[in-house]
C-alpha cells in the first residue's frame, strides 16, 4: 500500500492554510509543516511561549536561548513579530484568535474527540503543556498523525480510550493515508493516497468513511 | 547630566525627583539637607516651616529596589512558601536566584513553574535538595527531567499538572484579585474531574482558581531603581505575571539602568509588582 510520506502529509496541511491566518503548529510533526507554507504568503506563525510571527531555525552559530519555539528548538523572528507573556499567548489560544492549530494524536473519535496528551499507562508521567488550550481554543484543530498504530490499529476511533484532550474539536485529520473531514454528518473522505480505493481504506478505519 | 535644578540628590540620576517643588516653599527639591528647614522661606509659620522642611526630607530618600547581594535578597522566604519560578525551559529561569534559595534553605515549598526542571542545575538542583513538597505545573515530563521523574515514582513529591493555559491565567488571575474563572479549556477531561462546570452560553466551562504565590523569583533584562522591567525576547513568559501574583517579587536582571532609561511606553513590568532586584550580569546581551 502506497502512503504518503511525513512531508507530503505536510504539504497537505500547508496547502489548506490560507494567507494571513494566525496558526500554531503543535510539537513533532506538525513543525514540518512550516517547511511547506509558501513564502509569498503571509501567515503568522504562533509559539505558545510567546511569540507571533516565529520565523525559521537559525543559521548555525546564530542561537539564541532566549529565542526558542514551545518544543524548546532555537527559532528567528521574522521582521513584524512580536513576544508577549503567557497569559497574553494563551488569551490568543482561549479567547479563540488563533485560525488553526495542527497538532499530533494518539486517537481521533468519529465525533472530533481528541487524545493526544497521556496514554494513560500507570507508570508514566503526565505532561499536558497547552495541548488542552489549542484543542479548545483555536478556531479549527487539524490533526497530523499515522493513520493506523504500530501494530495496525485504526487511531480513527468510536470513542477513545486514551485520556481526552479535548471533546468535539477536531475539523479534519491528516494521515499518512487520507484527508478526512469530520462533520455533523459523519467522516468524509477528502483526500486519499494514489491507487487506496475508499473500500481498502474503509477496511483498515475503525469508523464509517464517506465520500464527499 | 546638569539641569537647573539639578544638585545633591541627583546623584544615582534620579533627576526626575529634581523637577519636583516643594508644596511649600515652591523651591526645586534638591534644596533639601540635612538642614532643610533653613532653606525654607522664615516667612513662613513655623507649622507651615516644619511641614516644609519634612517635605523636603521625604523627597530626599530614594527608593531603591536593587539589593546588594543575593543573601539579602532572599532573606525571609520561609519554610512551606509558594515560590514561583519564570521560564520557559531554561529560557528566561532565573537560574541565580534558584542557586540562592538553594543556599538560603529554605524547605518544604510549593513550586509553580511550567516544567520540572531540566537536567540537573537550577530548578531540578533545587528538587534534587529536597526542598520541594509540590510542583505545580504544565508539563514535567521531559528528556531530561529525570531528577522530577526519580522523585515522581519513588512518591517523594506532590505533582498538581495544570493545562499551560490554565496555569497562566489562574497565576494572572491571582495577580488581578480574581477570585476564579471559568474556562473552557479541559472540559471533559481528567483535569477537571471534580471540578465546579458550568454551561454559559451553550458552552461548557470548568472552575478555576487562583494560584498566589509567596514569592516570585523571575528573570528579566534590564530593571531600574524602581523596579520597573523589560524581558528579552521570548524569555519574557512567565516573568510578568509571577510577578503580579506574588507577595515578594525578587527579579534576577542582566543590567540595571539609571532611571528614566527605561522608555515609559515599553516597560513591560511596571515596578509596584517588584519589590526586590538583583543584579548577575549575564552574557553580555
Amino acid at each position: 500500500m502506497k502512503r504518503f510520506t511525513r512531508d507530503e502529509i505536510a504539504q497537505h496541511v500547508a496547502r489548506d492554510i490560507p494567507e494571513g491566518c494566525y496558526v500554531n503548529l503543535g510539537i513533532g510533526l506538525p513543525t514540518l509543516v512550516a517547511n511547506h507554507l509558501e513564502a509569498s504568503k503571509d501567515i503568522f506563525l504562533h509559539s505558545e511561549n510567546g511569540i507571533l510571527g516565529m520565523g525559521p531555525a537559525p543559521a548555525p552559530g546564530e542561537e539564541d536561548g532566549d529565542l526558542i519555539n514551545a518544543g524548546k528548538q532555537p527559532v528567528t523572528l521574522l521582521t513584524g513579530g512580536a513576544y508577549f507573556h503567557q497569559a497574553d499567548s494563551f488569551a490568543m489560544m482561549r479567547g479563540g484568535h488563533l485560525d488553526i492549530c495542527v497538532m499530533g494524536a494518539f486517537q481521533v473519535s468519529r465525533t472530533g474527540d481528541l487524545a493526544n496528551w497521556h496514554t494513560g499507562a500507570p507508570d508514566a508521567i503526565p505532561a499536558v503543556g497547552g495541548a488542552m488550550d489549542l484543542a479548545t481554543g483555536a478556531k479549527r484543530v487539524f490533526v497530523m498523525m499515522e493513520h493506523q498504530t504500530k501494530t495496525g490499529k485504526s487511531k480513527i476511533v468510536d470513542r477513545c480510550t486514551y485520556p481526552l484532550t479535548g471533546m468535539g474539536c477536531v475539523a479534519r485529520i491528516y494521515t499518512d493515508l487520507a484527508v478526512i473531514d469530520i462533520t455533523s454528518d459523519g467522516l468524509i473522505v477528502r483526500d486519499m493516497a494514489p491507487g487506496l480505493t475508499l473500500k481498502e481504506l474503509q477496511s483498515i478505519t475503525g469508523v464509517p468513511l464517506q465520500t464527499a | 547630566m546638569a539641569g537647573i535644578h539639578c544638585g545633591p540628590c541627583c546623584v544615582n540620576s534620579s533627576r526626575l525627583r529634581c523637577d519636583e517643588k516643594c508644596n511649600g516653599c515652591a523651591e526645586p527639591t534638591w534644596l533639601a539637607r540635612a538642614s532643610a528647614a533653613d532653606s525654607c522661606p522664615p516667612s513662613l509659620p513655623a507649622k507651615r516651616r516644619q511641614w516644609c522642611a519634612n517635605a523636603h526630607r521625604e523627597t530626599q530618600v530614594l527608593i531603591n529596589k536593587i539589593f546588594p547581594d543575593m543573601r539579602s535578597a532572599m532573606s525571609g522566604i520561609a519554610d512551606g512558601a509558594t515560590v514561583m519560578i519564570s521560564g520557559f525551559g531554561s529560557a528566561g529561569m532565573p537560574s541565580a536566584l534558584i542557586d540562592a534559595l538553594i543556599a538560603q534553605g529554605a524547605g518544604d515549598l510549593t513550586i509553580v513553574n511550567n516544567n520540572a526542571g531540566n537536567g540537573e542545575t537550577g530548578l531540578a538542583a533545587l528538587l534534587a535538595a529536597g526542598r520541594v513538597r509540590k510542583i505545580i505545573c504544565s508539563f514535567p515530563r521531559q528528556t531530561d527531567s529525570q531528577v522530577f521523574d526519580a522523585l515522581y515514582r519513588s512518591g517523594k513529591i506532590e505533582l498538581e499538572l495544570t493545562p499551560q493555559g490554565n496555569l497562566a491565567e489562574r497565576i494572572r488571575a491571582a495577580g488581578a484579585g480574581i477570585g476564579g474563572f471559568f474556562t473552557a479549556t479541559g472540559y471533559g477531561t481528567q483535569l477537571a474531574e471534580d471540578k465546579e462546570t458550568r454551561l454559559i452560553n451553550g458552552r461548557h466551562y470548568v472552575l478555576e482558581s487562583p494560584i498566589n504565590a509567596d514569592v516570585a523569583l523571575v528573570k528579566a533584562w534590564k530593571a531600574d531603581r524602581w523596579g520597573n522591567l523589560i524581558y528579552r525576547k521570548a524569555a519574557r513568559n512567565f516573568g510578568p505575571i509571577m510577578a503580579m501574583a506574588a507577595k515578594c517579587t525578587i527579579a534576577q536582571v542582566d543590567h540595571v539602568v539609571p532611571l528614566g532609561e527605561l522608555d515609559p511606553e515599553v516597560i513591560v513590568t511596571p515596578g509596584i509588582f517588584v519589590q526586590r532586584v538583583v543584579h548577575v550580569p549575564g552574557d553580555g546581551r
